[in-house]
């Protein structure tokens, strides 16, 4: 069987047309005076999913995390979790929790008391109370730390004293707000899979907002790509990454080369490109592309294979020179500018310590691929 | 950089320090005075403290001057503390700005015109002119200055602490009381110092206002000084001085310890 990418886990609720919604945005705005923040948003997120909202910062993302919270509300739509309609219900009565940006961890409190806060709103007995702490300090990790205060902590036990306290009321929903902005980069990538196992063992949904494509892919069983207060696409990882639906998705996630063409000809099977500077291209999945229409042909470096003579099999094949190479130690990046004027960039895994046919600048090169190796994009 | 003491250096910073604390320390050393003549050394004596424990008159001024203080300053701090959060939390609304100039006018406005206006004031009111006077007009003009401070502090204020709170389930009272209040305690405090020290030391206003039985500790001492200056007064005065100087350095003291112990707290934290 072919699949886009690779696969993760058998969790797929959104191909389920029998699968109930948990989290309903339907047709949300959000103006702030004049500044609409949010337009005319409608999307679906399901219990137990990780879902991420990615997109630069002022798309919008963080006002739709803050409606969910309750915050702010809608201009106009509706916002359902589990069937209710959020309208009017103030954040604390919400059951769903959030985790700061900043973490707003309580200065004058300890540890345990920044944990054991919301137990109390909630009227829960001590004992219990008692229990609960415990149980969120030792998930962390924090155990020996109960007793001290946020700013006796390092940055990497802050988030996770913020953690224990946003899931320590065992909410429906809980939010994260750039959860791992405040952190290093080593720590960053820890911690992504800390939260992974974290929402696999509680079985919590996980909304988190991010500007980081990166972690939004290694978290997230669902991404929505964000830009101007709209969704531009809502998919898996690997279909944002192998399959966007338009040029903005594919430019934002990841590399890309761009061909911009024309439909040549069209079959069931087949799709022939020209390219605005001459280029022949061949794809066998034109989309919703038709005959005659302009359209761009976006294709990832590592699809694209660097050779120095013309591969005889190539079905698209094009020839340039090398213009500019970069050894990365796992990878090499080559940029080839073709006789068309374009520069392609391809990246090439080092998969054995020596190179055979190496290439270097300024020699004449074939960039190859596959008519299956790139998406035709109509927006 | 040459960080020499070249004569001229030296000459001013004790001609500075001269300028600033010789009266100071005048009024100190002739506190304790045996002679009855002010500008004569007598010899060492302690008996002005003695005296001025048994003279009722001032007695009477430092207990009413106490109680002034602690009711206005304790007043002033919660409408200054509430006038701060309007003009933090609120950056909209009809009228900002005239409420915001209203508020700080008394950090600008002469003495002698707050004083006489709410003396006007009183008068047309019809109000007797007493304790409860003096109190209300030192509510008036200490307010702003607790304003301020605690303003300071709010800008700086963690918003999302307050959305934490409430994303837990604490409505916005409880929100308030169990997080913002705590937080910004420290500058509430100073706030409350800072309009106690200037309710104790002020003569003008008070003059304005006060009436018969509510004569403050410096309208006290500033009537008996135009009788001529008795070394009583030196050491009323040189108790005053103690007072704050002592209140100040325990202030700082703690401030500064507090400061260390986080920094020390943040590097430990920093290491695991």
């Amino acid at each position: 069987m072919k699949s886009l990418g690779s696969i993760r886990r058998d969790f797929a609720p959104w191909n389920d047309p029998k699968a109930k919604p948990y989290i309903q945005f339907d047709k949300v705005t959000k103006k702030f005076g004049d500044f609409t923040a949010v337009n005319n948003l409608s999307l679906t997120i399901f219990e137990r999913e990780f879902f991420a909202l990615l997109g630069a910062s002022g798309c919008g993302k963080s006002t739709l995390l803050r409606m969910l919270a309750g915050f702010e509300e809608p201009s106009a739509g509706r916002i359902l979790l589990d069937g209710q309609d959020l309208r009017g219900i103030p954040p604390y009565k919400r059951p769903v929790n959030m985790m700061f940006q900043s973490y707003a961890l309580f200065p004058h409190m300890t540890v345990e008391k920044n944990i054991a806060f919301g137990l109390k709103q909630e009227g829960m007995p001590g004992p219990d109370i008692e229990r609960r702490v415990a149980e969120m300090l030792k998930l962390v990790k924090l155990e020996q730390f109960a007793k001290r205060k946020p700013h006796q902590l390092s940055g990497g036990q802050r988030q996770r004293v913020a953690l224990a306290r946003s899931v320590a009321k065992r909410p429906k929903v809980l939010l994260l707000d750039e959860p791992l902005g405040a952190l290093d980069k080593k720590l960053r990538e820890e911690t992504q899979f800390e939260l992974m196992d974290l929402q696999q063992e509680l079985g919590l949904t996980f909304v988190v907002v991010t500007h980081d494509q990166e972690e939004a892919m290694t978290m997230a069983d669902r991404i929505a790509i964000m830009d101007k207060g709209e969704v531009m696409q809502v998919a898996t990882p690997a279909e944002i990454y192998e399959a966007p639906t338009s040029r903005f998705v594919a430019h934002f996630v990841g590399n890309v080369n761009m061909f911009e063409g024309k439909v040549a000809e069209r079959t069931a099977s087949t799709t022939r490109i020209t390219g605005a500077t001459g280029a022949q291209i061949v794809v066998d999945n034109g989309g919703e592309a038709t005959a005659g229409s302009d359209i761009v042909f976006a294709i990832r470096p590592e699809k694209i294979k660097v050779s120095s003579k013309k591969p005889a099999d190539a079905v698209n094949a094009l020839e340039g020179e090398v213009y500019d190479v970069a050894y990365l130690g796992d990878m090499t990046v080559y940029h080839i500018k073709l006789d068309d004027g374009q520069v392609v960039r391809a990246s090439a895994m080092n998969a054995s310590r020596v190179t055979e046919d190496p290439l270097t600048w300024n020699d004449r090169a074939w960039v190859s691929f596959r008519p299956d190796a790139g998406v035709v994009l109509t927006r | 950089m040459t960080s020499t003491w070249s004569r001229f250096n030296i000459t001013s910073i004790v001609l500075g320090f001269a300028f600033l604390y010789l009266p100071i320390v005048l009024l100190i050393v002739f506190s304790f005075n045996e002679s009855k003549l002010v500008t004569v050394w007598g010899g060492f004596s302690t008996k002005w403290y003695v005296s001025l424990f048994h003279n009722q008159g001032l007695m009477d001024a430092t207990w009413v001057t106490a109680r002034v203080g602690v009711i206005s300053a304790t007043a002033a701090t919660v409408l200054g503390t509430l006038a701060a959060i309007t003009l933090t939390r609120y950056t909209r609304f009809k009228g900002r700005v005239l409420f915001s100039g209203m508020v700080f006018a008394p950090l600008v406005m002469p003495e002698v015109i707050t004083g006489l206006s709410l003396l006007l004031l009183f008068v047309a009111v019809g109000l007797d002119r007493g304790f409860f006077t003096v109190t209300l007009a030192h509510i008036t003009f200490t307010m702003c200055f607790v304003a301020v401070v605690v303003q300071s502090r709010l800008v700086s204020f963690d918003r999302s602490l307050e959305e934490a709170a409430m994303d837990l389930g604490a409505p916005p009272v409880k929100t308030f009381f169990q997080i913002t209040l705590p937080v910004i305690l420290p500058a509430i405090i100073s706030g409350w110092m800072l309009a106690f020290t200037l309710s104790l030391d002020d003569l003008v206003i008070a003059s304005f206002t006060s009436g018969p039985g509510a004569t403050t500790l410096p309208m006290k001492i500033y009537s008996q000084v135009r009788l001529g200056v008795t070394p009583e007064i030196n050491a009323a005065c040189t108790i005053l001085i103690a007072v704050v100087a002592v209140g100040v350095i325990i202030a700082s003291i703690a401030n500064k310890r507090r400061e260390i112990q986080r920094q020390l707290d943040e590097q430990a934290a920093q290491r695991g």
